[in-house]
């Protein structure tokens, strides 16, 4: 049964490959749009998807896993934190497209930031920021209550605790949803284009500072769209080839989480 | 068993209401554990035995819903009103039923309390780890692995490793909370003795489903049925053919409960 699964992402990955192997090569990854998006590479959009993603990351990471260890560890059960609970649920439901326009208002216009990596890359935290809190909190949910009890039987404090036995034996799930959002956020069109994705950025080829935080920038899955949908006579291959790099970055981001979630699995400790 | 003549109060509970939401589980207690005594706790489950525990070191806190009324007072010092809750829980050493061991080596299991604590020099943590595990009955079992879990220790050694790191943080008052329903009869014999010698040097609050163990091992026994306290008395009292309450007499000897 389960081999059903794995016919698709075969057939799927291996259809794109396939049309696209006239255009992959390394100068494909390396290089700008040139001439209407019809030749050249990807390169100024690898790189926007790169900061977008990091800087959600590093905004997204920190506040979420924080807020799930106030939660999980700290908050009593009263109604306030099970009215937070439940909008962080209904926070991972909204769609993306809502979270977009969530984004323009707050940080476009409101905060002035205007379409920038700022913006985009905090539209996207906030999209998943609630996924981060839930999977963060299963993840400490999962270390067995008795534990706790054990150190503070000892005279440990809550943090003592936390640091010495609740993170040391969650952080393998903790990391797994953490890295989960990073492909999901490297995925998102909708919330990018109204904040801060452009059509076009010339920017210098080979350079990883080439982007500033207050720049538009270009974004694989945006290129993607506008790729297919808006320019005329783009050759047969390119869309195809943007898919498997942005699947490409997708999957390796994904294969790290696994790979980390064996090597922490291995070293489980009861 | 010869009942010393303590008179040293180390506890005094007086008027103890323990509440979860609006089930009240004890129900206005008062007793006193004297200084190097052994007191047992019997009585069945859901009688309050576990709740009246985690009063004494606080550990209820942490349940949310509790709430707590009455005094009790550790060395006379009340311990709802103490300034520092870490240190008042150091004093307690507490088992629990189930084995717990940390998912940390043998070591740091026992080092942790003392870490906690603030203490940082190697050669005082490498001394109490010693002493704690002798004191445990299992330095000899894992001298030479200390860098292995403790969560790959079987039940019996983890539930000694438990008591060991109960004694690290120089507790003065060890409370066992029906250690040995997860352990073998040789293992639970052999913490049975340790318990008999450390009494030497502390107080002993022995929680227990089986009667034949508070008989065989505390000097007054304490019986808690539904939250109240149907007789405290010496030995030789409770276990007699006529303590003060029939329920006692009945509930010693099999005949309910």
């Amino acid at each position: 049964m389960a081999l059903v699964l794995v016919v698709p992402l075969i057939l799927i990955v291996s259809h794109l490959v396939i049309e696209a192997l006239p255009l992959l090569s390394w100068d494909f990854l390396t290089t700008n749009p040139t001439a209407g998006m019809r030749k050249g590479g990807v390169w100024s959009a690898l790189l926007g998807t790169i900061w977008l993603v990091g800087v959600s990351l590093a905004v997204a990471a920190p506040i979420g896993v924080l807020a799930a260890v106030y939660l999980n560890e700290y908050a009593r059960d009263n109604w306030l934190t099970r009215i937070i609970h439940l909008a962080v649920v209904n926070l991972a439901g909204v769609p993306s497209i809502v979270h977009a326009l969530f984004g323009l208002g707050a940080f476009v216009i409101f905060a002035r930031f205007g379409r920038s990596i700022l913006a985009a890359s905090l539209t996207l935290a906030v999209m998943t920021l609630p996924v981060i809190i839930a999977s963060t909190k299963e993840a400490l949910a999962a270390v067995p209550r008795s534990f706790r009890e054990a150190c503070w039987n000892v005279g440990a404090t809550r943090w003592q605790t936390i640091r010495g036995i609740v993170l040391p034996n969650s952080i393998s799930g903790i990391l797994t949803g953490v890295i989960l959002q990073v492909s999901r956020a490297a995925g998102e069109t909708a919330p990018i284009m109204f904040t801060g994705a452009v059509f076009f950025k010339r920017i210098e080829a080979g350079n990883l500072f080439a982007y500033g935080i207050r720049d538009q920038c270009m974004a694989l899955s945006m290129h993607l769209y506008t790729v297919t949908t808006q320019v005329p006579d783009v050759p047969h291959a390119l869309p195809y080839a943007i898919a498997v790099v942005l699947l490409g970055t997708t999957l390796l981001v994904n294969a790290t989480s696994i790979a980390l979630r064996v090597y922490l699995r291995s070293r489980k400790k009861w | 068993m010869e009942a010393p003549v303590a008179t040293v109060k180390k506890i005094e509970v007086k008027g103890l209401r323990v509440s979860y939401g609006a089930k009240e589980v004890i129900h206005g207690i008062s007793f006193d554990v004297y200084q190097n005594e052994i007191l047992g706790i019997i009585g069945p489950a859901q009688s309050g035995k576990s709740s009246l525990l985690r009063c004494l070191n606080r550990t209820l806190d942490f349940t949310s819903g509790s709430r707590v009324q009455g005094v009790i007072r550790i060395d006379g010092e009340d311990s709802q009103k103490v300034r520092n809750v870490y240190d008042l829980r150091r004093k307690i050493g507490m088992v629990s039923p189930m084995p717990v061991g940390l998912p940390l080596s043998i070591y740091d299991n026992v080092a942790f309390a003392p870490r906690s604590a603030g203490i940082r020099s190697k050669s005082e943590l490498d001394g109490r780890v010693e002493r704690c595990l002798r004191q445990a009955a299992l330095w000899d079992e894992v001298k030479d692995r200390l860098d292995s879990l403790g969560t790959k220790l079987s039940g019996g050694q983890q539930q000694r490793l438990t008591i060991a790191r109960a004694l690290s943080h120089e507790a003065e008052v060890l409370c066992l909370d029906e250690f040995s329903i997860a352990i073998d009869p040789v293992t639970t014999m052999r913490i049975e003795d340790v318990v008999k010698e450390l009494r030497l040097e502390m107080t002993v609050i022995l929680v227990t489903n089986l009667v034949h163990q508070a008989r065989r091992l505390a000097d007054r026994t304490m019986f808690l049925w539904n939250g109240e306290i149907i007789e405290i008395d010496r030995n030789d009292v409770i276990f007699s053919e006529t303590p003060a309450s029939r329920k006692t007499y009945e509930y010693v000897n099999g005949i309910f409960g």
